[in-house]
C-alpha cells in the first residue's frame, strides 16, 4: 500500500473506531430496559398461567437508587419481589392476575374508568368480594391493557388503616389482594399503564413515575 | 441567434413536459390521492391536494428542468477560464416573475379560504367558536384525551362514556375533542380530521363519513411516553347497527355511567396542580 | 491585568513550568469553575428546597436545584474562561484593553481570544462536535424505526432520543452558518479589522458550548419527553432531564441575540468608506436579515422558557389550564420564537448559495436588488405566519384565512431568491467544483422543501398532514436540504482560505454525491408516509408502511455514511496531507480571497476603499449607440 493509502486507511480505522465507541455507549443507554419476567405456571385446576404483582407506595433505595420514593408495580419471580414492568405469557391462554395493592388511593382523573372491562366473567375480586366496578375515588393504581381491552381498576389501602407499607417489598403490611383473569390472542407486545395520577409531586399526577417505562408501565409479550 | 435559441428551447421542453405531466397529476394521480374517499371531509382534500399538487407540479418542473437545461448547456470547458456575460438583471422579467408568482399565491389562498369555510373547518379543529356550521342536526360525540388513550362519550345516549369510536354514516357528526392532562390530538385517518385536544378547550370538528369503513384513531401530538401507542380503529357503521351498539354499550357501561361528571364541554379534574 | 500585560503580550519564557502554565484565566480553570458551581447552586437549591445535602442519594425531582446548578456552573465556566476579566478590571478603573490572547499560538482556540477569525474556528469545530452528537441520536432513532412495534429502544429512551436530536441540531445549527463564517468573514468582506464586540463574540460562542454539554448531561437526569418543541403542559409534568432543556434554549437563545447584535453593530457601522448599502456583498445581507430575526425573536424564548421553568418550581400556572393558564399560550409564544428560528435556519443559506454562484458561473449576481428583497421580505413577513402550526390546535377560526394567507405571501420573496439563481445561471460558464455541486444541491432541496411548504400552508390540507411525517420531509428538505448543505458548501469553498489547506477532491465529491443521493432518498418517502398516516415521534406505526420505513432507514444509515465520509476528508486532509493551498484558488473577486493566506492579525495593512460590489465578472454586453442592454445594479 502507497503511503498515502496507509495515511488514509489509518484514518478512516481510527475514525470508525471512536466512533464505535461512542455509537456503542449511547446505544447502551437507549436499550436499557427492565428485565422480562415470565409468567409462572398457574396451579393445574385452573390452567393458564399466573402472574403475581404488587403496587407500592415507594420503591425504596434498594430497588431504585435514583428514585427511591416513586411508586411502582413489582412481579413475583421464584419467590423473590423483583422490579420489573415487562412480563411474558403465552398466547391464545388465559392470565391468572393477583395483585397485592399496598398503596393508599389517589382517586381517578376520570371515573369512568373505575368499571372492569375486558376480564373473564368481565369481573375483579377484591379481597374476596367480586365486583364489576369501585367507588372512582378509591382508586390507588389501575392494571390496562388497551390494546386487550383490559381495564382493571384497583383499590387503595384506606387512609387510616395501621401497618402501612414504607418500602418495597412490603410484607405482612396493609393491603387489598385483588384478582382477575383475562385471555390472551395473537403474540405481540401490548404495552399497559397505571391510569390513576399516582405520581406524587407531578402536575396532573402523571409525570415521574407514570411516565417512566419500569415503574408504572410496561409490556406485555405474549409469545 | 444563439440566445434566443436557449430561451425557445427551454421554454418549450417545460411546456411539453408539464402538458405531459399536468394531466397525469390531476387524473392518474388525484383520485388516489391521500386521506381517502370515505368522508365528505376526506373527498375535500383529496380535492384540495389535487388542486395544489397541479399548481405545484409546473413550477417544480420549471426549476429543475431548468438546473439541469443550466448543467448541462452553460458549461466551462474543460480547463477553460472563459467569463459568462455580464448581466445584473432584466427589469421586465423581474417584474413578470413577481407579478406571477403573487398571483399565483394569492389565488392559492383564496382558494383555501373558499374550500376551508365551504368544508366546515375542511375536518381540523374550529376551536370552540366555528365559522360557518352545517344545518341540519347533528349527531354530537365528545373526544377525551387523557395519558394515553381516547375515550369517547355521547351526550345524546346518556351522556355514555365508551372506549371505542362509532359512527353511523351519512350523517353529519359534531365532535368535541377536549383533553383533561397535557395537549394530545385527535387523528382519524381514513375520516380526515384532526384536532388538538388542549385542556380546558372545546375543539369543535364536523365530519360526515360517507361510506362503511374501519379507520385508523392516532394522536397527533406529542403528550408523553405513550404517544405512539395512543391509536385505536374506529368504525364507521349502518345506522341500525350504530343504534344497536349505542344501546349495548349504554347498558354495560350503567355502573361507569353513574359515577361519571355530567357532561360539559371541558374539564377538570382533579389533582390539576401537583398531585400532593 | 495589568496594562501592560495586554497591551504586548509577551512570549511566554521556555521552560516554565507545567503548573504555572496551567493556572490562570483557561479551559482547565472554566472546567473546575464550572463543576464548582454546579455543585454550589445544587447545594443552594437543596437549601430552597428543604431537602438535605445527600444528593448522591436521594437524587429526586429537585428541579431548583438543578436549575440553579446549571445556571451557576455556566457562570464558573465563563468567569474560568475570563470573561468577567474585563468588566470587573473597568470597574476598578483600569483602563481598556482591546485584544486578549490573540497571539499566543494553537493555545488561544481553546479559551477566549477577541480574534474574529479565531472565534470562527472555534464555532466550526465546536458546532461540527454537536451536529455529529445530533446525527448519532437521528441515526438510533432510525434503527428503532426499522421494526413497525418497538424493538430495542426503550419508550422513554426513544422519546429523548427524537428530542435530543431535533433540540441539538436546533440549537446547534442555529449558529452554523453566522458561527463560523460570518464571525470570520464579515469583517474582512466590510473591509474592517474587527467586529463591533470582540469578547461578546467570544461569549457567544462559549456560551452555546455549555448549553450543548448542559443538553447531554440530559441523559444523567432521565432526558425529556416533549421533543424540540418542548409544549406545555407536558414539559411541566416532566423528570429533571427537562431543565436541561430549557438551560440549553435559553444559553442558545442569549448566545443568538448577542450573535446578532453584534453582527448587526458590524455591517451598520464598520464598513469600509465607499461600501454602500448597494456594494455589500449579498452574503453580508443574509447575515444582516437573519440576525434582526435573531435580535427580535430570540428573547421571546428566553421568556417562554424562563415561564415554563417557573411553572415547574414554584408551581405558577402559566400555562396549566387548571391553574387558570393556557397551554395555547405557550404554543403561541414557542411559535413566535420558533417561526422566525427557522428563518434564521433558512436565510444565510440563500447568502451562501448567492455569493457562491458568481464565482463559479463566472457571471455577476443577477438580480442583486431583488436577491435583497427578497430576504428583507422573508425576514419581515417571517414574524406574521406563526400560526400556521396552530391551524388545528382549535385557535379561532376567523385567525386561519388571515394566517393562510400570510403564510402563502411569504413564498413570494422566497421566490425572488430562486428567480435569482436561475438568473446566474443562465448562459453561466459553470465549473462544477464541490462547493458548486452543494450550490445545486441547495436548490433541487429548498425547491422541493418550499413546494411542500405550500401544502402545509394550505389549511385543509394541513388537516391531514399537521403533526405526521410529511411535515418532517419539508423541514427536514428545508432545514438540512438547505442549510446543511450550504454549511458544506461554505466549508469546503472557505477552508483553503481558514487554514490554508487543501481537501481531498475525490473523498469530497464521494461525499456530496453519497449525501445528496442518500438525502432525497431519506426524505422523500416521508412525505408519503406522512401522507400515509403516520404521525410524528412515534416509534409503532402501522404495518403496512413497514417497508417504506425500512427503506428510509437504510437511505438514512448510507447518509450517516457519508458523513463518516467527510469526517475522514477533514482529518486526512487536514491533519496528515496537508496540500497547501494557493490564496485564491476559485479566482473569487471577494474581497476575503485578496488578503492573503493565511489572514494577517488585523486583516489588512491598510483599510481599503471600495468602488464596486464584488460581482465584476463577466464579460460587458456591447453597447452600440444607446442599445437596451440592461441597466447594471438591478
Amino acid at each position: 500500500m502507497s503511503n498515502t493509502g496507509r495515511k488514509l486507511f489509518g484514518v478512516i480505522a481510527a475514525v470508525a473506531a471512536v466512533g464505535v465507541l461512542i455509537g456503542l455507549y449511547v446505544a447502551t443507554w437507549a436499550t436499557s430496559q427492565p428485565a422480562i419476567v415470565v409468567a409462572s405456571a398457574a396451579p393445574p385446576s385452573s390452567g393458564g398461567s399466573q402472574l403475581t404483582l404488587e403496587t407500592v407506595a415507594a420503591i425504596g433505595p434498594k430497588y431504585s437508587p435514583s428514585h427511591p420514593d416513586w411508586v411502582s408495580y413489582l412481579v413475583r419471580r421464584n419467590g423473590k419481589w423483583v422490579r420489573s414492568t415487562v412480563y411474558q405469557v403465552p398466547a391464545n391462554s388465559v392470565v391468572h392476575v393477583t395483585i397485592y395493592q399496598y398503596d393508599g388511593d389517589s382517586g381517578l382523573r376520570n371515573p369512568f374508568l373505575s368499571q372492569v372491562q375486558g376480564t373473564v366473567g368481565g369481573t375483579e375480586t377484591v379481597d374476596g368480594k367480586t365486583t364489576r366496578a369501585i367507588p372512582p375515588e378509591e382508586a390507588s393504581h389501575t392494571f390496562i391493557i388497551p390494546q386487550l381491552g383490559v381495564f382493571v381498576p384497583l383499590p387503595g389501602v384506606a387512609e387510616e388503616a395501621k401497618n402501612q407499607c414504607e418500602f418495597a417489598p412490603c410484607e405482612g403490611t396493609a393491603h387489598r389482594t385483588i384478582t382477575f383473569s383475562f385471555r390472551t390472542g395473537k403474540k405481540g407486545k401490548y404495552r399497559w399503564q397505571c391510569f390513576v395520577p399516582c405520581a406524587a409531586g407531578f402536575i396532573d399526577g402523571f409525570g415521574g413515575p407514570m411516565q417512566t417505562f419500569g415503574y408504572m408501565d410496561g409490556f406485555i409479550n405474549v409469545v | 441567434m444563439a440566445e434566443t435559441n436557449h430561451a425557445r428551447r427551454f421554454v418549450t421542453i417545460w411546456l411539453v413536459c408539464s402538458l405531459v405531466a399536468l394531466p397525469l397529476v390531476i387524473f392518474v394521480l388525484g383520485p388516489i390521492l391521500p386521506p381517502g374517499k370515505a368522508s365528505a371531509e376526506a373527498s375535500g382534500q383529496v380535492t384540495d391536494n389535487t388542486v395544489l399538487l397541479a399548481m405545484a407540479t409546473p413550477v417544480l418542473l420549471l426549476v429543475v428542468i431548468y438546473l439541469f437545461y443550466a448543467i448541462i448547456a452553460f458549461r466551462q470547458p474543460k480547463g477553460g477560464v472563459l467569463e459568462g456575460p455580464a448581466v445584473r438583471g432584466d427589469a421586465r422579467l423581474q417584474t413578470a416573475w413577481i407579478v406571477i408568482t403573487s398571483v399565483l399565491v394569492l389565488s392559492l389562498a383564496a382558494y383555501g379560504t373558499i374550500r376551508l369555510e365551504q368544508g366546515y373547518g375542511a375536518g381540523s379543529g374550529n376551536g370552540p367558536t366555528p365559522l360557518v356550521v352545517p344545518k341540519g342536526p347533528k349527531l354530537q360525540v365528545q373526544v377525551i384525551a387523557q395519558q394515553w388513550a381516547f375515550t369517547y362519550r355521547y351526550p345524546s345516549y346518556g351522556g355514555v362514556e365508551t372506549t371505542h369510536l362509532e359512527l353511523p354514516v351519512g350523517q353529519t357528526v359534531e365532535l368535541h375533542v377536549t383533553s383533561i392532562d397535557v395537549i394530545h390530538s385527535f387523528w382519524a385517518y381514513q375520516l380526515g380530521i384532526k384536532a388538538d385536544a388542549n385542556p380546558g378547550v372545546d375543539n369543535i370538528i364536523f365530519v360526515k363519513p360517507t361510506t362503511e369503513e374501519t379507520f385508523e384513531i392516532h394522536c397527533a401530538e406529542l403528550c408523553g411516553v405513550w404517544h405512539g401507542y395512543m391509536y385505536d380503529h374506529g368504525h364507521v357503521v349502518s345506522q341500525g347497527a350504530f343504534e344497536t351498539w349505542i344501546h349495548q354499550q349504554q347498558a354495560y357501561f350503567a355502573p361507569a355511567t353513574k359515577v361519571l361528571p355530567p357532561y360539559a364541554k371541558t374539564y377538570t379534574p382533579e389533582p390539576t396542580r401537583r398531585a400532593e | 491585568m495589568s496594562t501592560t500585560a495586554a497591551a504586548a503580550p509577551t512570549p511566554q519564557p521556555v521552560g516554565r513550568p507545567l503548573w504555572r502554565r496551567l493556572v490562570g484565566f483557561n479551559l482547565l480553570t472554566a472546567v473546575l469553575l464550572g463543576i464548582g458551581g454546579y455543585y454550589l447552586g445544587w447545594f443552594i437549591g437543596h437549601q430552597i428546597d428543604g431537602k438535605s445535602f445527600e444528593f448522591r442519594e436521594k437524587i429526586d425531582e429537585n428541579d431548583v436545584a438543578l436549575l440553579l446548578a446549571y445556571i451557576f456552573g455556566v457562570f464558573g465556566f465563563l468567569i474560568g474562561l475570563g470573561f468577567a476579566n474585563y468588566p470587573v478590571s473597568r470597574l476598578l478603573g483600569r483602563p481598556p484593553s482591546l485584544r486578549e490572547k490573540e497571539e499566543q499560538g494553537i493555545g488561544r482556540y481553546f479559551g477566549l481570544c477577541t480574534d474574529h477569525k479565531v472565534v470562527g474556528i472555534q464555532y466550526l469545530v465546536g458546532i461540527g462536535l454537536f451536529f455529529f452528537i445530533g446525527g448519532l441520536n437521528a441515526m438510533l432513532i432510525r434503527t428503532e424505526l426499522l421494526k413497525s412495534s418497538p424493538t430495542f429502544v426503550g419508550p422513554n429512551q426513544y422519546l429523548s432520543l427524537v428530542g435530543m436530536h431535533g433540540t441539538m441540531m436546533m440549537g446547534m445549527m442555529t449558529s452554523g452558518i453566522l458561527g463560523p463564517f460570518a464571525n470570520y468573514f464579515v469583517p474582512i468582506m466590510i473591509g474592517a479589522r474587527r467586529m463591533a464586540f470582540p469578547r461578546i463574540e467570544a461569549l457567544t460562542f462559549w456560551l452555546l458550548m455549555a448549553a450543548g454539554f448542559i443538553l447531554t448531561s440530559t441523559l444523567f437526569f432521565g432526558g425529556f419527553p416533549t421533543g424540540w418543541t418542548g409544549y406545555a403542559p407536558l414539559n411541566d409534568q416532566a423528570v429533571m432531564g427537562m431543565d436541561s432543556y430549557i438551560v440549553f434554549f435559553a444559553l442558545v437563545g442569549i448566545s443568538m441575540c448577542l450573535l446578532g447584535l453584534n453582527m448587526m453593530a458590524t455591517i451598520i457601522t464598520m464598513r469600509a468608506p465607499g461600501l454602500t448599502w448597494s456594494r455589500l456583498p449579498i452574503f453580508v445581507w443574509s447575515v444582516f436579515a437573519t440576525s434582526i430575526l435573531m435580535v427580535l425573536a430570540a428573547p421571546m424564548l428566553i421568556a417562554t422558557l424562563s415561564m415554563a421553568a417557573l411553572d415547574r418550581t414554584i408551581n405558577t400556572s402559566f400555562f396549566v389550564a387548571g391553574g387558570g393558564g393556557s397551554s395555547y399560550l405557550f404554543e403561541n409564544l414557542f411559535w413566535f420564537f420558533g417561526h422566525p428560528e427557522v428563518y434564521i435556519l433558512a436565510l444565510p443559506g440563500f447568502g451562501i448559495v448567492l455569493e457562491l454562484l458568481p464565482v463559479f458561473t463566472r457571471k455577476p449576481l443577477w438580480g442583486y436588488r431583488l436577491a435583497v428583497s427578497g430576504m428583507l421580505g422573508v425576514s419581515l413577513l417571517s414574524f406574521f405566519v406563526w400560526q400556521h402550526h396552530l391551524f388545528v390546535s382549535g385557535i379561532n377560526a376567523d385567525l386561519r384565512p388571515f394566517y393562510m394567507l400570510s403564510t402563502e405571501i411569504i413564498s413570494i420573496p422566497t421566490g425572488f431568491i430562486f428567480m435569482c439563481v436561475m438568473g446566474t445561471l443562465w448562459k453561466a460558464r459553470t465549473s462544477f467544483s464541490v462547493p458548486m455541486l452543494f450550490c445545486l444541491g441547495w436548490t433541487f432541496n429548498f425547491l422541493i422543501g418550499g413546494l411542500s411548504g405550500v401544502f402545509l400552508s394550505d389549511t385543509p390540507s394541513d388537516t391531514t398532514t399537521h403533526g405526521s411525517f410529511f411535515v418532517m420531509a419539508h423541514f427536514h428538505y428545508t432545514i438540512m436540504g438547505g442549510l446543511i448543505f450550504t454549511f458544506f458548501a461554505a466549508i469546503y469553498y472557505w477552508i483553503p482560505k481558514m487554514v490554508g489547506l487543501k481537501f481531498n477532491e475525490r473523498l469530497a465529491k464521494i461525499h456530496f454525491w453519497g449525501m445528496f443521493i442518500s438525502f432525497n432518498s431519506t426524505f422523500l418517502p416521508l412525505f408519503v408516509l406522512g401522507m400515509e398516516g403516520m404521525p410524528r415521534r412515534v416509534s409503532f406505526y402501522e404495518p403496512k408502511l413497514h417497508t417504506l420505513n425500512v427503506w428510509v432507514s437504510i437511505s438514512a444509515f448510507v447518509l450517516g455514511l457519508s458523513m463518516l465520509v467527510f469526517l475522514v476528508n477533514v482529518v486526512y486532509s487536514l491533519i496528515f496531507a496537508k496540500r497547501k493551498a494557493e490564496a485564491n484558488p476559485w479566482r473569487s473577486k471577494s474581497l476575503e480571497w485578496q488578503v492573503p493566506t493565511p489572514v494577517p492579525i488585523n486583516n489588512f495593512e491598510q483599510i481599503p476603499i471600495f468602488d464596486s460590489d464584488p460581482y465584476d465578472y463577466g464579460v460587458p454586453p456591447l453597447t452600440v449607440g444607446g442599445s437596451a442592454a440592461a441597466p447594471a445594479g438591478v
